[in-house]
C-alpha cells in the first residue's frame, strides 16, 4: 500500500503540480509517458511521488509520446486505471493512438497542458493542440487554474470510467500561465479524493483469463460504422449528463461548483464573449469593468469541449445581440473553430447574433484587457447597428499592419 | 455471423475470442478443443499478401522454440513443446522465425510461395 501525503487546507500548487497530485491520488494503475515541455512536471512530480512511496502503480518511462499513450492503452485494454499527460508536438505524436484509445473505449485520463504546435518551434501556449483533438473521441475538459485543473482531473476519472460511458478524457491546462503559475489550491484529502472517484470498474479485461477477449480488431465495412456510430451516440447523448452528475457530486463535496457551459454575467447580457482557457477570466475581469461604463458584457465559455454542448450553449446565448468567438489556434484557412462551433449552433437558434471571430494569443502572445475592451467595444457597435460593423475574421495583438477577412 | 445493429454491439472494438463462457483458464484447454468465436482471427484467413513462405523441416529441428516465440502473428504451430509446423493461413511471410532458428543448417528457410514443400525439402542446405 502506498503511503497517504499529509496534505494542507490551502497548498500552494502550479497547473502542473495540482494535475500530478490529482493523478496520485486517483491511485493509477499504469502512468506511461514521455516529458515534453511545459507538461513535464505533471510526470516528474508523479515520478518522484513514485520514489518516495507515494505511488503504489507502474510508472512506464517510454521513447516517445506515441509509445506513451501505446502504453496507456495496452494498460488499459487489459484491465488497470491509466493516466498520462503531454502538450504540443507529443499530443501531435499521440493522435493515431488517440483514435485507438477512444474506439476501444478505454477511459484513459490524459492531461494535455496547452501549447503550440510548430513551426516555428514554440514552448509556449496556445490552443492548437486542443483543437487538434477534437474530433478523436475523447471527452475534453478545460480548466482555467491549478484550482479547477486539479478538479477536473479527479472529476475526469469518474465521468470516463463509469461503465455506461467508458470513453477516454483530456483535461486541458493552458501552458506556463496555468501550469507553471503558483496559486492557492485547495485539495481532499487522499481518503476523500479516492473515495470520491472510486474504485475502477473494470470491464472486459483482456488479462482476465476465464474471458479472453480481443481489443483493436479489424471489421472494415462490415462493422466500423456500426462501432462509430456507438460511440458517436454515447458521446452525444450520454456525456452530457454524467458530466452534470459529477459537477454536481463535487459541488456537494467541496462547494466548488462546475457546469457544463461556464457563463459569467450572462443574464442580461447584449454581447458576450465566447473563449477558452486563462481568458475566459481576463474577459470576465473586463466584462465587470465594462458594465459600470454601461456596456452590458458577459462571457461564455464551453467547460466541455467535446462532446460539443449545443443546447447549452443556445440556451447560454439566449437573447445575446452581438457574439465575439475568441480561437487561440491558428485557423489556417478557415474560421476558427469556437467561431464554426458556435456559429453552427446559433443559426438554429431563434435569437441569430451578431457572430465575429477573434483569433489572439499565439504561440503565447499576451492576451490584454486592453484587447478585451476593444472586442467588447466592437460587439457593441455590432449589437447596435445589428449587423457586422468590423471584418468577420481579425488577427488581434499581431504586429504590422491589422490582418483581417471577409 | 449474426447481424447486429448499432446499438446492439458492445461498446468499443472488442471481439470475444471464444464462444462459450470459460470455465477455467483458457491456456489450459488444449487448442485444437478450444470453442474459439465466429469473430477470432484463428477463423480468418489473413495470410493472402505472403510473397516468400517458411518451410520447416522436421528432421533438423531441435524444438528449441525460439520460432514459437518470435512469431509476430502466431502462426508457428507447437504441439506439447514440439514444433510441428507453419500455419500457413495466418503466416505473413515475414521470415522472423527464420532468422532466429540456431540450427546448422536451419530448420526453417525462406522459399518462393511458388515452390512445392517437397521440392524446397530436397534443395535443403549442407551444414556450413
Ligand atoms: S515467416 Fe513470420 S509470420 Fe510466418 S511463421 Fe515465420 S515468423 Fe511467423
Ligand atoms: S527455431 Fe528452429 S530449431 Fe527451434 S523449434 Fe523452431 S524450427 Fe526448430
Amino acid at each position: 500500500m502506498a503511503e497517504k501525503m499529509e496534505l494542507n487546507e490551502v497548498e500552494v500548487w502550479d497547473g502542473n503540480m495540482a494535475a500530478s497530485q490529482a493523478l496520485r491520488q486517483a491511485q493509477i494503475d499504469v502512468v506511461a509517458a514521455y516529458p515534453i515541455t511545459p507538461s513535464t512536471p505533471v510526470v516528474q512530480n508523479y515520478g518522484s511521488f513514485l520514489a518516495n512511496g507515494y505511488v503504489d502503480g507502474e510508472f512506464v518511462m517510454v521513447e516517445s509520446e506515441h509509445a506513451a499513450m501505446s502504453g496507456c492503452v495496452g494498460a488499459a485494454a487489459a484491465g488497470g486505471r491509466v493516466a498520462t499527460a503531454t502538450s504540443s508536438q507529443g499530443f501531435a505524436l499521440m493522435v493515431e493512438v488517440l483514435y485507438q484509445a477512444s474506439g476501444m473505449r478505454l477511459p484513459i485520463v490524459l492531461v494535455v497542458v496547452n501549447r503550440a504546435l510548430a513551426a516555428p518551434l514554440n514552448v509556449n501556449g496556445d490552443h492548437s493542440d486542443m483543437y487538434l483533438g477534437r474530433d478523436s473521441g475523447w471527452i475534453q475538459l478545460d480548466a482555467y487554474n491549478a484550482q479547477e485543473a486539479y478538479d477536473l482531473t479527479l472529476m475526469a476519472f469518474r465521468i470516463g470510467e463509469d461503465v455506461d460511458i467508458r470513453l477516454p478524457v483530456m483535461v486541458h491546462q493552458d501552458g506556463f500561465i496555468t501550469s507553471h503559475t503558483a496559486e492557492n489550491v485547495r485539495p481532499l484529502s487522499d481518503d476523500e479524493a479516492y473515495a470520491f472517484i472510486g474504485e475502477y470498474p473494470m470491464v472486459n479485461a483482456m488479462l482476465d483469463l476465464a474471458k479472453p477477449v480481443t481489443y483493436g480488431v479489424q471489421t472494415e465495412e462490415d462493422w466500423h460504422f456500426e462501432h462509430k456510430a456507438r460511440q458517436h451516440h454515447d458521446l452525444m447523448t450520454k456525456v452530457f449528463g454524467k458530466v452534470e452528475e459529477v459537477f454536481d457530486a463535487f459541488e456537494k463535496k467541496t462547494g466548488r461548483k462546475y457546469n457544463i457551459v461556464e457563463e459569467y454575467f450572462m443574464d442580461d447580457a447584449d454581447v458576450a464573449i465566447v473563449a477558452l482557457g486563462t481568458t475566459v477570466d481576463t474577459a470576465a475581469y473586463v466584462a465587470e469593468k465594462l458594465r459600470k461604463e454601461g456596456i452590458k458584457a458577459g462571457v461564455v465559455s464551453p467547460r466541455l469541449i467535446r462532446p460539443w454542448p449545443h443546447a447549452q450553449m443556445m440556451e447560454a446565448l439566449k437573447g445575446v445581440k452581438a457574439v465575439a468567438c475568441l480561437d487561440r489556434s491558428s485557423p489556417n484557412g478557415a474560421m476558427g473553430m469556437l467561431y464554426n462551433e458556435v456559429a453552427a449552433t446559433m443559426y438554429q437558434s431563434d435569437s441569430k447574433p451578431v457572430i465575429t471571430n477573434y483569433v489572439y494569443g499565439l504561440g503565447g502572445r499576451d492576451f490584454t484587457v486592453e484587447h478585451a475592451e476593444n472586442i467588447y467595444k466592437e460587439l457593441a457597435a455590432n449589437a447596435e447597428a445589428g449587423k457586422p460593423t468590423t471584418p468577420l475574421q481579425q488577427f488581434i495583438g499581431l504586429r504590422g499592419p491589422k490582418l483581417s477577412f471577409y | 455471423m449474426k447481424y447486429l445493429g448499432w446499438d446492439e454491439l458492445l461498446p468499443g472494438a472488442i471481439l470475444f475470442s471464444f464462444d462459450e463462457e470459460l470455465d477455467k483458464d483458457a491456456s489450459y484447454i488444449l487448442p485444437e478443443e478450444r470453442p474459439y468465436a465466429e469473430t477470432n482471427s484463428h477463423e480468418a484467413y489473413v495470410g493472402d499478401w505472403r510473397v516468400l513462405k517458411p518451410v520447416y523441416n522436421r528432421d533438423l529441428c531441435i524444438d528449441c522454440q525460439f520460432c514459437w516465440i518470435y512469431c509476430p502473428d502466431v502462426s508457428i504451430i507447437s504441439r506439447d513443446k514440439k514444433m510441428i509446423g507453419v500455419d500457413y493461413d495466418h503466416c505473413k511471410g515475414c521470415g522472423i522465425c527464420v532468422e532466429v532458428c540456431p540450427t546448422n543448417p536451419k530448420s526453417l528457410l525462406m522459399f518462393e510461395e511458388r515452390i512445392p514443400n517437397e521440392e524446397a525439402l530436397a534443395q535443403w542446405p549442407e551444414k556450413e
